[in-house]
């Protein structure tokens, strides 16, 4: 039995949690990471990135299928192997988990391995283990997979599984069933559409990417009705039958009643919060009616000196939002004064083909708070670099006010759509109106020209169309 | 003459990069400055014509003195050119003319709106945003504290000062004690360019002609009772002046100076009393609660123990607002130096016949000038105008006093 203190103790070495050590490490804190599994959490290991990768993947077959012949290459006869998309995106993953234990290396921070426990006056146990932060403990525990038992569809994975499962399978179903059509599922009706699977969305929402604005939702759903995936918006799962190899999902939708048979059922809406065993009640850690963690405005938690950052404090449930807490926090318990995060400027993508970015309002938002605004619009089939690669399916549409010209919110469905939106995130963080994202120049040709013809578009003077 | 570093008090013309006559645009270098640090360029901060500069090369030039302007072709500048001869502050190198805002008799230049030129004086760091907004509500930034990265101006500053309320001063006066009140960004605004103007405290004048025909008959009558003091009328008017100020919280008031202005619900008359070395004010204390009786015991006592030097600090410090009086000396009327932190003063004119038109009739009639001095920071054109007028109206019916 150890006993050991440190200034700061992190629970959960996540994309909050091992970027709240560095920060904290950076400041001169005594840091430790108490993990139970791989570091990087599920972003890097069942999340964000090995789904990047095979989302590349998808974007390779679909381009070499399609495209490449008018681009003048002939790939020949086109085979495609899962396994080998799944083996790289596996490699990549462990790539960047070593890559967090690189880093908590060199910044000096204690990786404990295990589940901690939160005890009484910022105690943590870890096994047989007690170890004592001196100046605070932060909540990084994230989330998990979870199945919708309600309806039916325990995850039980082989047949009823979730991305935890999906991000290990040899090779693509002949058929899926996605139930949820947000960020996750949409990405992955992306990725088994291209490798070959017969892929039904069902949404309970009438939309797909029901939280982006319309209009990206609209594009999206064109691009994938083209390549055959097929969408069951406002559409419920009554209930299921799982057999051995073939689930049958019972969906109304539109009033009407119909099976949707699959291989594989594939959950990709909500997610379990990791607030059980942490010890919050012994520790006095309050949550919310939404079942999060309780934080004030500096995230801390009812219990003194314990925070919470990351999925566990409260949506939006995204890496980045965990990271900038995760810096916040280690800026603040360092008696800093960081800069506040700006939830209403936190950009969100989706990483199918075409992307979908979005910051700020949607349209719909701009319609419903009354605001007086104007939307600028510029199309990607005006845009020369689109064309050039042949990916002309897209927008950029940005909301000003019309008085001041502030960029109330702005949306993006391009290829390369999460690369684009951080101009506007930047300007909307520095409050930059419209204008100033025009007089900076654009490199020509290029697809963020599209973003400045937007601005200008807000203005009435767009140049290009 | 712009501050062109942040300890500059004091700038040498090297050279000037434009001439009289040139069109420049905001921006434009005009000429260059060495600082106490380096040699520094001094830009345009609005667009026109330079037509006239007042500072040659080689010269040395207070920071806030106006070297040149820079106005339309055919404006008229020939105030601006009289007022640069004075020693004349002005934060604008470049004092482009604009229109004075919409504000009460401009007794005094008037706080012009900000705006015409977006560029604050000096370098303001605010978002594009909060730019914006700032001028389409006619804010200066300068006024404005910031909250973002680096005490960077956004959006939330400019809005929360916009809707900072202007105080409210009507209300009935709660028992004893005083009121703080935050400045508002108007207020503020305000009180900052005033003070360029002229001095720490931007004084203004009101004069007014009084009808004493009444407070000499009521005068008389008093004294006529033979039971005590004699009343003079230095005792009526600061009788007056304290009534008045009961119903004109806003006038008795003091400049905090430090983002505040207290409003008195209390009211202390400082007195001024000519001694051998000088001049002192003893304070009437709760002067709103006397009677002129007592008002009279006491300012003879006071004055007679200023004249011997005995009086003690807490007797001549506190005071919410001051009276003046000359009449003695044959004055008719002059203007008084506001004693800070207290932001009002009336100055009293001696008490001669004059002849007098009313109806069409001529006739004869006591009359008295009185001129207040204002605290431009806190009184206003109009406000200072109404308090004048009540104390002209119990002055002429005095028994407003008792009503």
């Amino acid at each position: 039995m150890a006993t050991k203190t440190f200034d700061v103790i992190i629970l959960g070495g996540g994309p909050a949690g091992y970027v709240c050590a560095i920060r904290a490490a950076q400041l001169g804190l005594a840091t430790a990471v108490v993990e139970r599994e791989k570091l990087g959490g599920v972003c890097v290991n069942v999340g964000c990135i090995p789904s990047k990768a095979l989302l590349h993947s998808a974007y390779v077959a679909n381009l070499v299928q399609k495209d490449a012949k008018t681009l003048g290459v002939n790939a020949g006869e086109v085979s495609l192997d899962f396994g080998a998309a799944i083996q790289h995106s596996r490699k990549v993953s462990e790539q960047n988990s070593k890559g967090v234990e690189f880093l908590m290396k060199k910044h000096k921070v204690t990786v404990i391995g295990g589940t901690g426990t939160l005890q009484k006056g910022r105690k943590v146990k870890v096994g047989k283990d007690t170890y004592t932060a001196s100046k605070a403990v932060v909540i990084a525990t994230g989330t998990r997979v979870k199945g919708i038992p309600q309806i039916g569809l325990e995850l039980d994975k082989t047949t009823v599984i979730s991305t935890d499962e999906a991000l290990f399978l040899e090779q693509a179903p002949k058929s899926v069933a996605i139930v949820g059509a947000g960020a996750v599922g949409c990405e992955f009706a992306d990725i088994f559409n291209a490798f070959g699977s017969e892929v039904t969305l069902v949404e309970i929402l009438p939309r797909i990417l029901p939280l982006e604005d319309a209009e990206s939702s609209a594009v999206l759903a064109r691009t994938f009705k083209k390549r055959k995936i097929k969408m069951l918006t406002a559409a419920t799962v009554k209930g299921a039958k799982v057999g051995k190899n073939e689930v049958t999902l019972d969906v109304e939708a539109g009033g009407k009643q119909q099976q949707v048979q699959a291989e594989k059922v594939l959950i990709g809406a909500g997610r379990a919060l990791n607030t059980e065993d942490v010890g919050l009640d012994a520790a006095g850690v309050k949550l919310n009616e939404q079942g999060f963690i309780a934080v004030d405005e500096n995230l801390k938690t009812s219990a003194d000196g314990v925070y919470a950052i990351g999925d566990i404090a409260g949506p939006p449930m995204l890496a980045h939002k965990g990271s900038r807490e995760g810096v916040f926090v280690a800026e603040h318990v360092a008696g800093k004064q960081p800069h506040p995060i700006r939830y209403d400027n936190i950009p969100s993508v989706t990483y199918c083909h075409p992307e979908v970015a979005s910051i700020g309002l949607t349209e719909e938002q701009c319609k419903e708070q009354k605001l007086d605004y104007v939307a600028g619009k510029f199309p990607l089939t005006a845009n020369g670099r689109a064309r050039a690669s042949m990916e002309t399916d897209g927008f950029v549409k940005i909301l000003r006010d019309k008085r001041y010209g502030e960029i109330l919110g702005a949306h993006i469905v391009a290829s390369h759509a999460s690369e684009m939106i951080h101009e506007l995130a930047v300007a909307r963080e520095n409050e930059y109106t419209v204008e100033e994202v025009d007089l900076a120049v654009h490199a020509h040709p290029t697809l963020s020209e599209a973003v400045a013809e937007a601005a200008l578009d807000s203005l009435g003077r767009v140049i290009h169309t | 003459m712009e501050a062109l570093s942040p300890t500059m008090e004091e700038g040498k013309l090297l050279s000037w990069h434009k001439r009289e006559g040139d069109r420049v645009t905001d921006g434009d270098v005009l000429a260059e400055v060495e600082t106490d640090k380096a040699v520094m360029e001094l830009q345009a901060r609005g667009a026109g014509v330079l037509r006239k500069i007042f500072a040659g090369e080689g010269s040395t030039v207070e920071v806030g003195s106006i070297v040149a302007v820079i106005a339309e072709p055919d404006e008229d500048i020939d105030a601006l050119v009289a007022g640069a001869a004075k020693p004349q502050k002005a934060k604008q190198p470049a004092a482009k003319q604009e229109p004075a805002a919409a504000a009460p008799p401009p007794t005094t230049p008037a706080p012009t709106a900000p705006a015409a030129a977006p560029q604050p004086t000096g370098r303001v760091k605010a978002s594009p945003l909060a730019r914006r907004l700032a001028s389409e509500q006619g804010l200066d930034l300068g006024t404005v504290q910031g909250s973002g990265p680096g005490g960077r101006i956004v959006k939330r500053d400019v809005e929360g000062a916009a809707t900072s309320t202007p105080p409210a001063v009507a209300a009935p006066l709660p028992a004893g004690g005083y009121e703080d009140i935050e400045l508002s960004q108007m207020r503020k605004t305000i009180a900052r360019r005033l003070v360029e103007s002229i001095g720490p405290i931007p004084h203004f004048f009101l004069t007014t002609e009084v009808d004493m025909d009444q407070a000499a008959e009521a005068r008389q009558s008093l004294n006529a009772l033979d039971a005590g003091p004699r009343i003079s009328y230095n005792d009526i008017i600061l009788k007056v002046v304290a009534a008045a100020l009961r119903q004109h919280r806003e006038c008795n008031a003091w400049w905090l100076g430090d983002g505040k202005i207290r409003l008195f619900n209390e009211v202390h008359i400082s007195m001024a009393v000519a001694v051998e070395e000088g001049l002192i004010t003893p304070v009437i204390r709760n002067a709103h609660l006397k009677s002129l009786r007592e008002i009279a015991v006491e300012s003879r006592e006071l004055a007679e123990r200023a004249r011997e030097r005995k009086l003690t600090p807490e007797e001549y410090t506190g005071g919410t607002f001051s009276v003046s009086n000359l009449g003695m000396f044959d004055i008719d009327q002059f203007t008084g130096v506001i004693n800070p932190p207290e932001t009002g003063l009336i100055a009293v004119g001696s008490i001669t016949e004059q002849p007098v038109v009313e109806d069409g009739e001529l006739f004869v009639q006591q009359r008295m000038r009185l001129t207040m001095s204002c605290d431009h920071r806190v009184i206003d054109g109009a406000m200072g105008a109404r308090f004048l007028q009540t104390v002209k109206q119990m002055l002429e019916n005095p028994l407003a006093i008792v009503y």
